[in-house]
């Protein structure tokens, strides 16, 4: 608190004295946000839902997942029950609905950013470019963050493997 | 506000006039005026937390606040004894049954003196209590969802004003009542009160798993003014006193005519005996009606029991578990210090401020040095149990609080001044004007065995030019001092909601990681929960229509309802599919004659409609949760009493 009153101070010195020494460098979340912009691949006209991107992983916890050829039904049966539980409200199985529907899903995304899209759903439209044009796509409605566990966002990862 | 412009002005003006450009070792320098500075002890800056939580009683806004110290910032408001529009609480068939009582649905009362759970005589930070004083009651607050959990009636009292303290373990929350009447009621004439009133003293059990509360006994006392109260504690754990007035058992002028005895009395209550006498079948089980109402997380619904009898316990039937200490005029607080060793009786017309020495209370005790007997309770002699007494400290001594380093603080409210004293000594060590005419005052864990002595906060009863004037009526005012020196600093004022009597303050750590973000979906055992969207249905039961609905970012499901009828009554029953903290979800209904409902993330809350027009009527959510809020919305078609239109709903379709 000392040193807030100090730098209080001292702003208005400078303020009062203009010595011009005082330039310091601006930490806002929107230049944060202007830089990652800039990494962002020349817009597509296709519909961010549309567009297939088979190697961005998204932003997340999730760096990389092996799917092995066999798709585990007991994991399908849960991730069906989560499914059905936390997103329905927002996904059908296979039509737009508030969001996009995840049949076909993996034909269009890693499975490391389909997690990451259920697990960071907020850094995800902030930073990830095609998380951001799908929020624009879907109207603004944001993805809600279920606070779903790895392990269920997993198994919801093998249901869409059915789908 | 005034001082720290002076300050920053004065700051200005002396860097302007004594720095150049190259000198720029002033703005580092460490000034006088800027480490004693006061403002600085109050501020937190943005985004950072208050080190301590203050629970500050609403008085007659029957509700509980929750603020911040040391910067006086109000968090929330916990609707306890009164209906709360603001979040349905009180309106919504889930709360509904928590103001239930023996006289039927009560939306107000008066909430006086919170008091925190303890463990070892140390503030646990599990529950919250409170009494309502009017309609007497007890409510206990879960200090992880900060949301009222419970709510027991008080039969055979009236004015619960003794209330609501507990004991060391937490083993007991008593309530006591302030006015006696006649036990059990009748119809008898005013004028016979004296003897035949009685004054009931409640000790109600607390489940230490649960916190569930439960009337194991009640003393019926003479009919006295049982006023305030506290739990021995260490050495006196055990005990519990109560100061009283109106020992002259008078019915009327009380302002005079209860002020006319040169002592009234602390009652000393050995409730450790009486549970004992309980245990082995003391006592007789009497015919009486109250309420007790639980409000269960996991289905996010209270329910109403009413109860048929009461355990009453008869001092003359367990004699040496009562006595009775002389204390001068009128006592208001009764304290006891963290030791357990001295119990303070705030005589609030006296000159002095009276302490009583439990040991010497237990030595008069065991050579029977009684001074005669109030209908069959041994009186000790004042000066056999007096420890000291603290020569005229101020005008009207209340309340009294202990900051563990030996000192104790002590509010008066006609001088208007909060006094420290020495324990032992009972010497005066420094005094501080309150703005103005101080009740109750507050120093965390101020009443347990280990006080945080670092802040101290009085309660003020008068506010008058503290603030910008709003009109006649404006809110109280509270000051926090800081008493981690040999002198109190006043810190800064802040204005209170309703009317505080008593605080209970705590530490942040002991509580703040323990605080709910959501409630899991998975765990929402609600009998017409929608957890989801599969689960959206609208059933018709004869003129009761059930609406099963779903909200989310942001729409509501279903949101297109056809077929009610002028003459239904509708049931909206809302789930909040949200997971994620801070997403609540409104929902008002034109027309409802109730209020709105705020529904936290999991949870599933019902709002009741009875449309008495034909037509098609809206919808929304009140709460903006996301850049779409304004398009979380819906109609409900109202058709003619004889119409024939089938029941549908539908989302998106």
């Amino acid at each position: 608190m000392k040193k807030s009153l100090l730098i209080i101070t001292g702003f208005c010195f400078m303020l009062f004295l203009g010595c011009g020494d005082g330039e310091k460098k601006k930490d806002s979340p929107y230049e944060k946000s202007t830089s990652v912009e800039q990494t962002t691949p020349a817009k597509s006209k296709v519909p961010a839902s549309e567009r297939i991107d088979l190697t961005s992983k998204g932003v997340g916890p999730i760096s990389s997942i092996t799917l092995p050829s066999e798709i585990d039904q007991t994991m399908v049966a849960h991730g069906k029950d989560v499914y059905e539980k936390m997103c329905t409200a927002c996904h059908k199985v296979d039509k737009k609905f508030i969001g996009p529907p995840p049949v076909g899903l993996l034909e269009r995304r890693t499975p490391e950013w389909i997690m990451n899209m259920i697990l960071n759903p907020e850094e995800m439209v902030q930073q990830d470019p095609l998380a951001k044009d799908l929020l624009m796509e879907f109207n603004g409605a944001p993805m809600a963050n279920q606070h779903l566990s790895e392990e269920d966002a997993r198994a919801v990862l093998e249901y869409f493997r059915t789908l | 506000m005034k001082n720290i412009l002076q300050t920053t002005i004065a700051l200005v003006v002396i860097l302007i006039g004594f720095t150049s450009c190259n000198n720029s070792e002033n703005s580092k320098g460490k000034s006088g005026a800027l480490a004693s500075n006061v403002a600085e002890k109050v501020y937190v800056a943005p985004g950072e937390h208050d080190s301590h939580y203050a629970f500050i009683s609403g008085g007659y806004s029957g509700n509980l606040t929750v603020y911040g110290l040391p910067s006086g910032r109000m968090f929330k408001e916990i609707p306890v004894f009164s209906q709360f529009p603001t979040n349905g609480y009180g309106y919504s068939e889930e709360t509904k049954p928590l103001l239930e009582t023996s006289y039927g649905f009560i939306p107000w009362d008066d909430s006086h003196h919170p008091d925190i759970s303890q463990t070892n005589g140390k503030l646990d930070g599990r529950w919250v209590f409170i009494n309502g004083n009017n309609t007497p009651r007890i409510a206990r607050i879960s200090l992880t969802t900060f949301e009222t959990e419970e709510i027991i009636e008080v039969p055979n009292s009236a004015g619960n004003h003794s209330s609501s303290f507990i004991t060391e373990n937490t083993e007991y929350v008593v309530a006591g009542t302030r006015f006696s009447v006649p036990v059990p009621q009748r119809d008898m004439p005013i004028k016979d009160y004296k003897g035949n009133f009685k004054g009931a003293l409640t000790f109600i059990s607390v489940d230490p798993e649960h916190g569930h509360m439960d009337i194991k006994f009640q003393i019926l006392m003479p009919g006295f003014n049982y006023d305030l109260s506290h739990p021995g504690r260490g050495k006196s754990h055990g005990w519990f006193f109560f100061t009283t007035y109106n020992t002259e058992e008078a019915s009327s002028l009380l302002e005079v005519n209860a002020s006319q005895n040169d002592k009234d009395f602390i009652a000393a209550i050995n409730w450790k005996k009486i549970e004992e006498y309980v245990n082995n079948g003391g006592g007789r089980m009497m015919p009486t009606n109250y309420a007790h109402n639980v409000h269960d997380e996991a289905t996010h619904t209270a329910t109403s029991t009413m109860k048929k009898e009461v355990r009453v316990v008869d001092p003359a039937d367990i004699p040496g578990a009562i006595y009775l200490l002389p204390t001068p005029k009128s006592p208001h607080g009764c304290d006891v210090d963290p030791s357990g060793e001295y119990i303070v009786g705030n005589g609030k017309l006296s000159a002095n401020l009276t302490v009583h020495s439990f040991t010497k209370m237990l030595d008069a005790i065991e050579k029977k040095k009684f001074d005669g007997d109030a209908y069959g309770i041994p009186i000790l002699k004042f000066e056999d149990v007096l420890a000291g007494s603290v020569e005229q400290p101020g005008l009207g001594p209340l309340h009294t609080e202990f900051d563990g380093k030996g000192n104790a603080y002590t509010t008066f409210f006609i001088s208007s001044e909060v006094v420290k004293w020495k324990l032992g000594t009972w010497e005066v060590l420094d005094r501080k004007p309150t703005y103005y005419s101080v009740g109750h005052l507050t120093i965390p864990g101020g009443n347990s065995r280990e006080p945080f002595g670092k802040y101290m906060f009085a309660m003020n009863k008068i506010t008058k030019d503290r603030y910008l004037p709003t009109g006649p009526e404006m809110e109280h005012s509270a000051q926090l001092y800081d008493i981690s020196g040999d002198k109190m600093e006043l810190l800064i004022d802040f204005p209170t909601h309703g009317e505080p009597h008593y605080a209970a303050a705590i530490p942040a750590e002991i509580i703040k990681n323990n605080s709910k973000k959501i409630y899991r979906l998975a765990e929402n055992k609600h009998p017409r929960k929608t957890t989801t969207d599969a689960e959206t249905k609208v059933v018709r039961d004869g003129k009761n229509v059930h609406v099963y609905m779903a909200m989310i970012r942001s729409h509501f499901s279903p949101d297109n309802i056809e077929g009610i009828k002028v003459g239904d009554k509708v049931f909206f029953h809302l789930t909040n599919l949200e997971q994620d903290f801070d997403v609540p979800h409104g929902f008002a209904m034109i027309g409802a004659n109730n209020a709105e409902l705020l529904v936290a993330p999991g949870q599933t809350r019902t709002l009741t409609w009875e449309p008495k027009q034909v037509g098609v009527w809206p919808f929304y959510c009140t709460d903006f949760c996301s850049a779409l809020h304004q398009e979380m919305q819906g109609y409900v078609r109202v058709s003619p009493a004889d119409s024939n239109i089938q029941l549908s709903w539908s989302l998106g379709d």
